[in-house]
Order: structure tokens, then C-alpha cells, then sequence
């Protein structure tokens, strides 16, 4: 499938926009995604492993949050994962510039 | 004809408004009514900056009767880039006056009102209820969430809009039957997450294309006409030119706009996005680094001191602007720290303090004892001290 990377956590990603990983599930998807590029695990998940409250997952276009499985639910290789996380563009300065 | 449970009526258009407003008027989605709504409307926008230019002068342009702005800032030459409202010769003036003078000419009949302030908890309610939507143009976490949760408590549409490089994201908040933005991000991300401040910056026309997405919307909900963005979040990539639609949902758990309420008045928004006011004792030393002013600095450098200016920027900022330091980009500093002598006094910047603090805190850790960061960066260098020194 097809996981898309937002602007902000490309420089994780080998700066790639997409990548494409072989997983049967979503959140195999984000094993498969955070063990090719180690360095997203700490963007996208706390210590704990649980998703970060500023990221929003979306399997095509439904938040996993809102799915009957959520990160259990089966995926296809035609499917797309986007990470989607909150974003402040503009000038503000080194200290508060963020997602 | 209008829905009947509106009391209000609507103005009459002048001669000169039927002339103004005829391609409008000619519409069957706009017509006579829907322009005599606009004239009615009273939009907020909040944020005289990128996204809040192309919002604003749309709104004039199309016959909005009462916009009020909210800025305190000043025109600056690096906002020329993409803050179109305004000019040149603009540099220095306040954001407000320059967008008032702007929209006034374009639609004289216009009425715009000027809030010259930061939003804040203290203000926001009372600016905010002379108006029917709001639309929120801001660059900062604090103020967003501010935004959000003052149009959920007075139950006035928040019409969103945000950018980073080449990304946007626009949707319709706080309406009566849809989501708002903490349903989408409950909490801000931590400050500090994201390293590097390198990675800031906006391609100049992004603002432009939401701005005017912004726009459309409030147009649309003025008039009551096509399918807003209530429940859709749309991504804008520019570089790709792809836009694509994702489905919010309103969070049962919201703790604003949810059935059991947590956040009920406005809170303190800079403590929710994890931002300390600094005290005296923290500016001087922020995480056992000392601080050093651009002040004392230039004393310093000019007593002849012997000490090493370490500037962690990139190649491209560098060229931009320099104060002569010795350039090691912050990713390159740990495989380059042979070049650095322990024993001598290093004194680390960048663009205004933020890079440099964490590559000063890595030094300390690696057994650098004598480290210090510039606070303020080079933007501060070149407001106190060398005025030929370019800001970017």
C-alpha cells in the first residue's frame, strides 16, 4: 500500500512524499513504514507506542480512529495511509516552529 | 427567498452597488438576496498576514459589508513575499492600517473595523460577537486553539486555513452540526519535536491559493449556497498540484464542542501548547546554557576576546546573511566536532536562537564545558547591532 508522507516528516522518510510498504494491516503498514525509516517512530508515536494526539492517520479518506477496527483493520495494496499532522506555517520563531 | 427564521432585514443596494455587484447579481446562486446578505455579513478575519491578504481583499472585492481585522504586527520586508495586501512602501507601517488603506480603496463603501491586538483569552469573546463567521487566519498554535474554542462557546462558524511549504489544509469548523478543530487535533504538538527551524518557510503563492479557498467558503456560507467544507478537511499540495479531501467527524469526546463540555471558558492557550513565559533566571540560563546577547557579544568580540562564533545554519542562510561565525550546519556538527577545540569558548547562533540552543545543549553533553548561545540569532544581531546585515 501506499503510505504518504506529510512535508514536515519527510526529512525522516528519505524525504520521499510516499512510500509504498507490504503490510495486511494498518498498523502493520507503520511497523513496516517506521522499520525502513527509524526515525519517524519518534514523530509519529510516544514512548509508549501509542499514536501522537497531533497526528491523524486516514486509511484513504476515513479517520482509523472512527474505524469498527481501527488500526486492526485489513488494508489492500490499493489502499492509501496519509499521516496527517497539525500544521502552523508563517514566520514564528525557532522555538515554536512545529508541525 | 431568505429562510423565515431570520428576523433580519436585509439592506438595500444603491444604484452604484447594482452596477458594482451585476455580475454577482446575474447568478442565480448570488442574485439580488444573496448580494444584500453579503451586504449584511460581518466577517472577522483573523490575521492581516499571508493567508488573511487574499481572504480580506476577496471579501471587499465582493461586497462584504463589515470586516473587522485583528493584528498587531508591523509590515516587514520578508512578508512582501506573499502578504499582497501589502506594498513596499508599507515597510514599517502597521499590518492594519496598510490593509484597512487597501481595502477601503478597493470598495469605499466597505466598513472595517481595526482591532490592534494579539487575540488573547481576555479579548476574544467580546471581539468576536459582533461577528457572523470568523475566519482564521493565524500562523500559531496558541492563537488556532484560542480561535477554535471562542467560536465553539459563541457558536460561530471558525473557517480554517493553515500552511507549511508547500501544504495546506482548509475546513469549516464550529458549526452547529459539524466538527471542530480540537475534534480533529485534540492537543498541540510539543514545542521543540520538529529540530530544525531550516525547514520553516512557505512557498509565497501557497497562502494565496488557501487564503482564497478560506474565502470561497465564508462567501458560500453567507449566502447559504453549494456544500461547505463542514466535516472535510482538504489537503492542498502545491508541488503536486493534488487536492485531496479527508472526513472529519465531530469527536464525541471533544472536550470543547462535546456532549459533556471540559473546556467551558477560554483557558490559558500559551500553557496549553506547552509555551513558558520566560523568567529573568531562564532567559540568562535556559537548560545550562548561558545566554549571550547580541550586546554583549559584540563587547565582547570587539574587546578582543578570543572566542569562537559557531553558526549552525545551512550553507544557503549563510550566504544570505553573516556575522563572520565559523559555519558547521547543525546536522554536520556531531561528525565535525574534531574542529572544535574544547578548551577555547565557543559562542553558538543561528536564525534567531532556537537551532543554536539545541546544538549548544549536544555540545555541553559531549564534554564542551565553555559554550554559550546567542539569544535572538542573527535577526537580533542585525535589530541591535549591524543594520547591513539582511533579515530573511
Amino acid at each position: 500500500m501506499t503510505i504518504f508522507i506529510p512535508t514536515p516528516l519527510r526529512p525522516y522518510a528519505g524525504g520521499k512524499p510516499s512510500i509504498e510498504v507490504e503490510a495486511s494491516t494498518v498498523s502493520a503498514a507503520l511497523s513496516a513504514l517506521t522499520q525502513c525509516h527509524p526515525e519517524l517512530r519518534n514523530h509519529l508515536f510516544t514512548p509508549e507506542g501509542k499514536l501522537r494526539a497531533f497526528v491523524n492517520l486516514y486509511l484513504n479518506d476515513e479517520d482509523v480512529r472512527y474505524l469498527p477496527e481501527k488500526d486492526s483493520t485489513a488494508v489492500t495494496a490499493a489502499d492509501t495511509l496519509s499521516i496527517i499532522p497539525s500544521i502552523a506555517g508563517g514566520s514564528w520563531p525557532d522555538e515554536c516552529l512545529r508541525y | 427567498m431568505a429562510a423565515t427564521t431570520e428576523p433580519i432585514t436585509l439592506p438595500e443596494l444603491t444604484t452604484e452597488e447594482l452596477a458594482r455587484y451585476s455580475r454577482h447579481l446575474i447568478l442565480p446562486e448570488v442574485g439580488m438576496e444573496g448580494q444584500q446578505r453579503l451586504k449584511a455579513a460581518r466577517v472577522l478575519c483573523v490575521g492581516a498576514g499571508g493567508l488573511g491578504s487574499p481572504l480580506a481583499f476577496y471579501l471587499a472585492a465582493a461586497g462584504v459589508g463589515t470586516l473587522g481585522l485583528v493584528d498587531f504586527d508591523v509590515v516587514d520586508a520578508s512578508n512582501l513575499q506573499r502578504q499582497i495586501i501589502h506594498s513596499t512602501a508599507d515597510i514599517g507601517r502597521k499590518k492594519l492600517d496598510s490593509a484597512a488603506e487597501k481595502l477601503q480603496a478597493l470598495n469605499p463603501a466597505l466598513n472595517v473595523v481595526k482591532h490592534e491586538t494579539t487575540l488573547s483569552s481576555a479579548n476574544a469573546l467580546e471581539i468576536l460577537k459582533d461577528f457572523d463567521i470568523v475566519a482564521d487566519g493565524t500562523d500559531n498554535f496558541p492563537t488556532r486553539y484560542l480561535v477554535n474554542d471562542a467560536c465553539v462557546l459563541l457558536g460561530k462558524p471558525n473557517v480554517y486555513g493553515s500552511i507549511f511549504r508547500f501544504e495546506g489544509q482548509a475546513s469549516v469548523f464550529a458549526t452547529e452540526t459539524g466538527p471542530c478543530y480540537r475534534c480533529l487535533y485534540p492537543e498541540p504538538p510539543p514545542p521543540g519535536l520538529v529540530p530544525s527551524c531550516a525547514e520553516g518557510g512557505v512557498l509565497g503563492i501557497l497562502p494565496g491559493l488557501v487564503g482564497v479557498i478560506q474565502a470561497t467558503e465564508v462567501i458560500k456560507l453567507i449566502l447559504g449556497q453549494g456544500e461547505p467544507l463542514i466535516g472535510r478537511l482538504l489537503l492542498v499540495d502545491a508541488l503536486a498540484m493534488k487536492f485531496r479531501e479527508l472526513k472529519l467527524r465531530r469527536n464525541p469526546e471533544c472536550p470543547v464542542c462535546g456532549p459533556n463540555p471540559t473546556v467551558t471558558h477560554l483557558i490559558d492557550y500559551q500553557q496549553f501548547c506547552g509555551i513558558k513565559p520566560e523568567t529573568r533566571q531562564e532567559k540568562a540560563v535556559k537548560n545550562g546554557i548561558p545566554q549571550i546577547s547580541v550586546t554583549e557579544l559584540k563587547q565582547r568580540l570587539d574587546a578582543g576576546d578570543d572566542l569562537l562564533v559557531l553558526d549552525v545554519r545551512e550553507p544557503f542562510e549563510y550566504q544570505i546573511a553573516n556575522i563572520s561565525g565559523k559555519l558547521i550546519p547543525q546536522n554536520d556538527v556531531p561528525q565535525r566536532l574534531a574542529e572544535l577545540d574544547r578548551d577555547r569558548e565557543i559562542v553558538v547562533h543561528c536564525k534567531s536562537g532556537g537551532r543554536s540552543q539545541r546544538i549548544a545543549e549536544f555540545l555541553a553533553q559531549n564534554g564542551y564545558t565553555k559554550v554559550s548561545n546567542l539569544a535572538g540569532g542573527i535577526l537580533a544581531w542585525a535589530d541591535q547591532i549591524d543594520p547591513k546585515v539582511p533579515k530573511y
